[in-house]
């Protein structure tokens, strides 16, 4: 047993949190800052936090991760990292020429109390940062929040790159939340087959899903440019997609630029997605073709098909509320019971929307916000589930207990396709099916004995 | 593809690259990092000077990590019965949960918090309140919980700012446990250049907290330490495999599947072996001056390393039946490393490689490139000092600098009880005499061709000059450095983590080794770069149907 210190029995933890569901801020902010073209991160702080954040998302996407940091010494963190900040500035355009650096915060800089604005204005004074060239800001520091609000923070200050001009330009500005390269990708798929005009922001498509060539470039062709996002001041409306991930920025366009948004539930299953693709409809004025049709009846059709395997089965789940919510709606859809729920990220609006959601559902349900893996695995042990869904570290837990694991969410560090396989919209929901049936059919055709070993299921 | 080795070769000319590398810096940029590029070349009787363990210039894309990571990540990292708290936001604990590879066995007793992450989760209000009493709560629930024999606190960035006085806590919570030590190391990620300023705050906190702590005598013939093993991929597994064959007990590994009673009573050995001499070298040192153990310089990457070193140790026991038994074993496990040495050396023959890792790697993993037939043409260390790259004789002339000023030394005087000589002054001399040095380590760039190419704290866009120019068979970093060197067409490995598999130490390890580089510098993946109508991208004529 590799979690053999793991009691079944629960006892109150007030302080220390044991296999964390969550990261820090500064993450998510990374993530979200290569969705712009030509941007390079950087993490004011200690290199330690630069380090970790490449590091992770390397494993995760097994593709290079491009970000500078302010390489704080204890002089630094006595005296206020604003040297470093400049220095820093003046040598990111000088050796490696982006169009735009994106700095986030750390615990560090925050707790020091280092004034991004004003180092930028400062910047910008002596002529560090050359013509044409942007640098924003976002803050997040450690120790607030959670990976998720750390990349809703820089999608907050992409947003306060707008600039109107007060003739709208007809697209829809669209956030797609913390989703994968290929995620992007396939929202941008369907809104052009729907034929809505858009802009998108943060677009990690073609920066972290890149082809092997023999020739690298620093800052590929994806990502958001800042063009777009200074024109997104005039568009006609903003879909944000998940409350946590994406409808900060949506509502700060809507109340400093009346640029009015939506907030909708990720397009994860039938559900969100009919109300994602119904709310395209709706906002942009045209008739949803009949491709888009065809491809939700796939998914029913699966489901119906399938639907014996589904039935009643008892789910755990941990990740990101906006994931989670979305993913719970589709098990509920499926007849499927989620019974464990967990996320690392603070806020009891999540469990609510859990409630509420699973309100109907036959088995007691535990959901948790600001909960840990050691948390759900303690759940498991006393209420067992056929199934669990969640990142890379579920991997313990699935092994420990016997229980079958579709890896989704974030970090997956050792298997392959998230960046290249979609599981939003509707063919994105015929994946993740694929993948729960993989998983469950394996283990009921291992577990079968002879005389009922299936061929066909 | 088509370009081959000797063509490469002739393509550049190290002070050009040089040049290269420094061109577009600013120039006050430009004249910090000429003093770490250093060209190779033999002066008279002296190894040339590099700059090394300063700081990394703001903006800079570094593969150095900090100071914490170099604590928790990786000296107290592997240690498996001992819970290691994180006291700080989520992140440092996060990131630094079961990322480096090191493999553990949970041994007889079972007690395993490897697959474990421990966090305070510091909030704002810790931040503004201090988070003494959340610590204070935390390793209670721990206690509670686990019943550990050892909690470790690590302090990660906010920690030092916001002054919580960690030591305290764990001092007051030791007393009150009474049946669970517990000690915290003040690793802030700020501190010093790298995260070699931790392996020091790591070394001093483990001998001042846990060596010497258990004086029961320990079974076993010829009782050594394993100084600076993290048993990534399982390289200490297989070192111990060698060990228990030769008849030489491990007391203890620093740190690679290690347990507290391994270091509490690592003061029992009779000689200590240092693998990483960076991350390691001054326990080594504390042991010696407190319990009067000397310390050797070994390298177990490479065969013929192995070979040596396994006879350094037996040499310094002098005793008849342990020497045999080492070229028994030499003899044994050689056989199988020359059939596979064999069978991949007329694939791996003249290619190059670059290794740019670590503060021991660099140098210790030239000998099994060497051993394949492979050159060296560039290397450096992301974190080492000036001795590692020059040999310890350097140390009295070292210029301590700001950030080295703020790192702790401890002062260690013989134990009055326990501190006992295993050599007389007439032995060690003798054995000095005889070829066996102590406390030596010569350093990586003797052991380096003229002409090439030593960088310390070598960054991306470094890297990718070097790989455009050089056009190296293989290039070896960590992760980070990956996949933007893989993208220009050159295969990369880990040497860190090893990506995937290992072991890389000892017989088995080379073997292991010989089989993975002859995959990756032969992999038919790199002639897949471009498609036909790259290739021939010009339209002659239109293809007509029959």
């Amino acid at each position: 047993m590799l979690l053999r210190h793991t009691p079944k029995e629960i006892t109150d933890r007030a302080a220390l949190t044991i296999n964390p569901a969550k990261t820090c801020q500064p993450i998510g902010a990374m993530y979200a800052a290569l969705g712009i073209h030509g941007c390079l991160p950087h993490s004011h702080g200690s290199q330690g936090c630069c380090a970790y954040h490449r590091s992770t998302l390397t494993r995760h996407y097994k593709e290079p991760i491009s970000a500078a940091t302010s390489s704080f010494t204890e002089g630094a963190s006595v005296f206020g990292g604003q040297a470093n900040l400049l220095q820093a500035i003046d040598n990111i355009f000088s050796v490696y020429d982006p169009e735009v650096i994106a700095v986030h915060t750390t615990c560090l800089s925050e707790t020091i109390g280092d004034d991004l604005k004003q180092i930028r204005i400062k910047a910008e004074k002596e002529g560090k940062i050359p013509a044409g060239k942007t640098v924003l800001g976002a803050n997040t520091p450690s120790y607030v929040g959670s990976h998720v609000t750390g990349f809703s923070s820089m999608v907050k200050s992409m947003a306060g790159l707008v600039e109107p001009t007060g003739r709208k330009n007809g697209r829809v500005n669209i956030i797609p939340g913390w989703v994968e390269p290929c995620d992007m990708e396939e929202l941008k798929r369907l809104m052009d087959l729907i034929g809505v005009k858009f802009i998108m922001f943060p677009d990690t498509s073609g920066v972290l899903n890149g082809p092997l060539s023999g020739e690298y470039a620093m800052f590929p062709e994806g990502g958001v440019t800042v063009r777009e996002l200074r024109a997104a001041g005039d568009s006609i409306g903003t879909l944000a997609l998940g409350e946590w991930c994406s409808a900060d920025a949506a509502r700060w366009l809507d109340a400093r630029h009346k640029v009015p948004c939506s907030v909708l539930d990720m397009p994860f299953g039938l559900a969100a997605t009919d109300r994602f693709i119904d709310t395209l409809r709706t906002i942009a004025g045209v008739n949803i073709p009949e491709q888009v049709a065809h491809e939700r009846g796939q998914l029913v059709d699966m489901i119906s098909d399938m639907h014996q395997y589904f039935y009643r089965r008892k789910v755990a789940l941990a990740g990101d509320p906006d994931q989670l919510i979305s993913m719970t709606e589709f098990l509920v859809s499926l007849d499927m019971c989620p019974v464990h729920i967990v996320t690392g990220t603070p806020g009891k609006r999540f469990e609510e929307r859990i409630r509420e959601i699973t309100g109907e559902a036959p088995c007691p349900v535990n959901v948790r916000a600001g909960g840990d893996l050691f948390l759900l695995h303690q759940w498991i042990k006393n209420e067992p589930v056929d199934l669990l869904i969640g990142n890379t570290y579920c991997k313990y837990i699935a092994r420990d207990e016997d229980i079958p694991l579709v890896r989704w969410g974030f970090p997956i560090l050792d298997r392959q396709g998230h960046q290249y396989f979609p599981t939003v919209g509707y063919r994105g929901g015929l994946r993740i099916l694929e993948k729960i049936l993989g998983v469950l059919l394996y283990r009921q055709d291992r577990d079968a004995p002879e005389k009922s070993f299936e061929l066909v299921m | 593809m088509t370009t081959t080795t000797s063509e490469k070769q002739a393509a550049w000319e190290p002070a050009e690259v040089k040049a290269e590398l420094l061109a577009r810096y600013p120039a006050k940029v430009a004249r910090k990092r000429s003093r770490q590029i250093l060209i190779n070349e033999a002066l008279e009787n002296t190894t040339p000077e590099i700059t090394a363990n300063v700081r990394t210039t703001p903006g800079i894309i570094t593969m150095r990590g900090c100071t914490y990571a170099g604590c928790k990540g990786v000296v107290l990292g592997p240690s498996r019965d001992i819970v290691n708290i994180t006291h700080g936001p989520i992140g440092c604990g996060f990131y630094s949960w079961l990322t480096r590879r090191n493999q553990t066995d949970a041994g007889p007793d079972g007690e395993n918090y490897m697959p474990y992450c421990f966090s305070t989760d510091m909030q704002e209000s810790d931040i503004i309140f201090g988070g003494e009493k959340k610590l204070t709560a935390a390793i209670q629930e721990a206690y509670d919980l686990f019943h550990p024999r050892a909690i470790a606190v690590f302090a990660t960035c906010p920690v030092g700012l916001i002054g919580d006085d960690i030591h305290t806590v764990a001092k007051k919570m030791k007393e009150k446990f009474g049946d669970c030590n517990v000690f915290a190391f003040s690793c802030e990620g700020y501190k010093g250049v790298s995260q070699s300023a931790d392996h020091h705050i790591a070394n001093n906190q483990l001998f001042r907290h846990i060596v010497g702590e258990n004086d029961s005598p320990r079974e076993g013939g010829f009782k050594i330490n394993l100084l600076g093993e993290y048993n990534i991929g399982g390289d200490g597994f297989e070192i111990d495999r060698i060990f228990r064959k030769c008849g030489i007990t491990c007391l203890a590994t620093y740190s690679g599947n290690s347990t507290y009673d391994q270091f509490a009573s690592s003061h029992l050995a009779d000689l200590n072996a240092v693998m990483c001499h960076r991350s390691i070298n001054y326990v080594a040192d504390m042991l010696e001056t407190r319990f009067g153990i000397p310390w050797i310089k070994v390298n177990f990457i490479g065969v013929h390393a192995t070979a040596k070193s396994l006879r350094k140790i037996a040499r310094y026991f002098g005793d008849r039946e342990l020497s045999d038994r080492v070229e028994e074993v030499i003899a044994e496990e050689m056989p199988e490393v020359e059939k596979v040495m064999a069978e991949v050396r007329p694939r791996t023959e003249g290619k190059t490689a670059m290794l740019f890792v670590g503060g021991s790697r660099a140098h210790h993993y030239q000998e099994l490139f060497a051993e394949m037939g492979m050159k060296t043409i560039a290397a450096g260390y992301e974190f080492a000092h000036r001795d590692d790259y020059e040999g310890r004789q350097v140390l009295p002339g070292l210029e301590v600098d700001a950030d080295s000023r703020n790192i702790e030394e401890i002062r260690v005087e013989p134990d009055p009880d326990r501190f006992r000589p295993r050599k007389s002054e007439k032995e060690l001399r003798q054995l000095t005499e005889s070829g066996l040095a102590f406390k030596e380590y010569e350093g990586m760039i003797p052991d380096m061709e003229k002409n090439t190419l030593v960088i310390d704290d070598l960054n991306q866009y470094e890297a990718e000059k070097l790989v455009e120019m050089m056009r190296p068979d293989i290039f070896c970093a960590g992760i980070k450095e990956k996949y933007s060197i893989q993208k220009l067409g050159v295969p990369m490995k880990q040497l860190h983590s090893y990506d995937s598999g290992g072991p890389y130490a000892g017989f088995r390890g080379a073997v292991n080794f010989y089989r993975e580089i002859d995959r990756l510098v032969n992999s038919r993946v790199w002639s897949y770069m471009k498609a036909p109508w790259q290739v021939n991208p010009q339209l002659s004529a239109t293809y007509q149907w029959e």
